[in-house]
């Protein structure tokens, strides 16, 4: 039988070049859904195989959950951009000529996903970062508007440098790691590293995570580097949207844990743990007010998708086996939840035709389907129980509570003023006096749906294997 | 004797490198900040070259000739092309003067030497200096770009952001994949510089100053 972690990878680059070469838009969205598809049930299957390493690919009990998560989400993407881009098709918002590569810029980006999360080289992690932001840049910029091409531009700029101060990071931990373990690819082996840590040199250790902090922390969107975080979330198409806050945030931040991770073996390094913590409180805090001043859906959101990698990284920053079982179930949550939103948004933005706030209002007497739709996607991301991401939030904030109470304090204040903001404006687009037309949906809610009851399920019962599974990667943590 | 040599030399061209990005720094003509690329991809296509040499690495050789070719023709004579087309061969807008800019690249170079001259016995002093040069080429480059408002000059300035962390990678010994990783950012490059960007960028806004789209902040005008 092949093993399935090959199958992650070749799926996607198979699709990536069959796709170029179809330009027929609708043959195209049905294979876009089936290499998803066959890419998720490889990516489900790792969990049945045996764990692996080499000296360019691993997989751990770390990144095997992230896979399923990653190709799971990407696969509920691509059925909902299928009717999403076929309606933005009928309406004349976008012409076949634009979308030419579309599909297979969407596999490229699942495909460098995947390769980030089983590299075990940090340099083929880099790589699969990279591919994945570039392929995004691109697909922001679809829709050639002013707007789309500003986003789309600083998006690249932001990108660009971040690509370039991460890789100068890669090339310092190389640098250190080849003291201790010889030249070539070993030193750039994960696993060995890690179990080197000790013998390194901490102040160029230290100077290199310096480095891919701000590099990766820029993909992330952590304050103050989250600048173009929010005009590529609102000006993209929706599906791009999702798949940028539910995965790609996901997949950068997970590189940062791994380099966090071989800094924590070395007790002589700088301190991640408050890096991560302040860096954490700064985007929750910030996010968390500027949520208020708000006018356009996709904004909003992208918003908070800034406010809860916050919330993560500051979770990961307290460390100890409960904050990091709370940051990896919120992980895993708010990429569920913030993609169920943004399907949710992309229909409401296409039955309306616009993303303003004030042009959707009175949805729930327009489409009550779509608006019970967003208003439980909007209760689970503001964290209101029985949902998941209450779960987590409530872990965190009791963990904290008993360690930091300081700290703790200032978290559920940030939660707080989100929730706030969150709430004024669900209230202004489900109620209120009806604006725009009144559109039939045309599109499957299945995806929306799926991932809501997904998280409801995870905040009522979390199934045992799962929870084993955070235990086992929130000790690796330290 | 040959020790000596082979540092001398790879100082040198580093050195020289970080010359032509200051310079790269005032030029007040988009021709010129071109030539200026030019030359110092060129330089780094010598620096590798003669990484290559000293380290006994013969792929590198291939780093060396891909930044000549493409970083030190192709892609200058395409942007020249562009400018031309664009006509925009004067126009370069500073947002910071050329004095200040200056300065504060000075304390940019100082800075890189603070932080990576102190690092641990393990690293050779040939290695360290070449990335203190390097970090300085890349920050030097992000200055650039940060200063410059022009679409071009702003690919210009990334681009020799990048020289430097290729001279990096290239001091950094036995690093593995380096060939890849160079071609993998010529490549980069190159779509970006044939690609979409400028082009679209001139085809909406009449204009490849990137002010002009600070005006299309999102959400302006739109205030209940």
């Amino acid at each position: 039988m092949i093993n399935p972690l090959y199958a992650i990878l070749l799926i996607p680059a198979a699709a990536v070049v069959v796709l170029v070469l179809i330009p027929s838009y609708r043959i195209g969205a049905v294979l876009n859904m089936l290499a998803s598809g066959l890419t998720f049930m490889a990516g489900a299957s790792l969990l049945l195989v045996d764990r692996y390493r080499s000296d360019i690919l691993i997989v751990d009990d770390f990144n095997i959950y992230l896979v399923t998560l990653t190709t799971f989400v990407a696969f509920t993407t691509s059925i909902f951009s299928a009717s999403y881009i076929g309606h933005e098709l009928e309406i004349g918002r976008l012409t076949p000529a634009f979308l030419r590569f579309y599909h297979a810029l969407y596999q490229a980006m699942i495909g460098a996903m995947n390769v980030a999360l089983v590299a075990n080289n940090v340099g083929l992690l880099w790589v699969g970062v990279e591919v994945a932001t570039l392929s995004t840049v691109m697909m922001v910029g679809i829709y050639r508007t002013p707007e789309a091409i500003e986003a789309a531009w600083k998006y690249f700029i932001l990108g660009s440098v971040g690509i370039a101060l991460a890789f100068f990071g890669t090339i310092l931990v190389y640098l250190v790691a080849q003291e201790v373990l010889g030249e070539g690819l070993p030193a750039m082996a994960w696993d060995l590293i890690v179990k080197n840590a000790g013998k390194l040199d901490p102040a160029l250790l230290s100077l290199a995570f310096v480095f891919l902090l701000v590099g990766y922390g820029t993909k992330v969107g952590l304050a103050p580097f989250h600048a173009w975080l929010p005009d590529a979330h609102a000006e993209g198409p929706t599906p791009i949207s999702s798949v940028l806050s539910g995965l790609l945030l996901n997949v950068a931040l997970y590189a940062l844990l791994r380099f966090k991770i071989i800094l924590a073996a070395n007790p002589n390094t700088l301190n991640v743990g408050l890096v991560f913590v302040v860096l954490g409180l700064a985007s929750l805090l910030f996010a968390a007010f500027m949520l208020y001043r708000r006018r356009d859906i996709k904004r909003l959101f992208a918003y908070s998708s800034i406010e809860h990698m916050g919330v993560i990284t500051f979770a990961f920053g307290m460390g100890g086996p409960l904050a990091n079982f709370a940051g990896l179930l919120h992980m895993t949550m708010h990429s569920l939840t913030k993609s169920a939103i943004f399907f949710a948004v992309g229909h409401i933005s296409q039955v309306k035709g616009s993303q303003r706030i004030v042009d959707i209002r009175g949805l729930s007497a327009s489409h009550p389907v779509l608006a019970v739709g967003l208003a439980l996607g909007v209760f689970a991301i503001a964290g209101l129980p029985p949902f998941g991401v209450f779960a987590s939030e409530f872990m965190l904030v009791s963990s904290s509570f008993s360690r930091q109470p300081l700290l703790a304090v200032v978290l559920v204040f940030g939660l707080l003023v989100a929730f706030g903001a969150l709430i004024l404006r669900l209230q202004q687009v489900l109620f209120g006096e009806g604006s725009g037309p009144a559109a039939e949906v045309k599109a499957t809610y299945v995806p929306l749906f799926l991932h809501i009851a997904i998280v409801l399920m995870a905040g009522l019962w979390l199934p045992e294997p799962v929870v084993r599974w955070f235990r086992t990667v929130a000790a690796q943590l330290g | 004797m040959t020790q000596n040599l082979g540092f001398d030399v790879a100082h040198l061209l580093a050195g020289s490198m970080l010359v032509l990005s200051f310079v790269l720094l005032y030029q007040d003509r988009i021709t010129a900040v071109l030539n200026v690329f030019a030359l110092q991809a060129i330089a780094l296509s010598l620096s590798v070259a003669w990484q290559s040499v000293i380290q006994d690495a013969p792929h590198l050789l291939v780093t060396a000739a891909i930044a000549l070719l493409v970083k030190g023709a192709v892609i200058p004579a395409a942007l020249h092309r562009i400018v031309r087309q664009l006509g925009i061969h004067r126009e370069i807008e500073e947002v910071i003067g050329a004095g200040p800019t200056m300065l504060t690249g000075l304390g940019l170079v100082a800075l890189s030497i603070l932080l990576v001259m102190p690092v641990g016995p393990g690293v050779s002093v040939l290695v360290r200096e070449d990335l203190a040069f390097a970090l300085a080429i890349i920050l030097l480059g992000m200055l650039m770009m940060i200063t410059r408002r022009n679409a071009v000059t702003q690919i210009v300035g990334f681009m020799s952001l990048e020289n430097g962390l290729v001279l990096a990678a290239s001091g950094a010994k036995g690093m593995p994949l380096v060939v890849e990783f160079s071609t993998a950012f010529s490549i980069l490059i190159a779509f970006i510089v044939f690609g979409i960007f400028v082009f679209r960028i001139r085809e909406r806004f009449d204009t490849v100053d990137v002010t002009a789209l600070d005006r299309f902040r999102g959400e302006q005008g739109d205030r209940e």
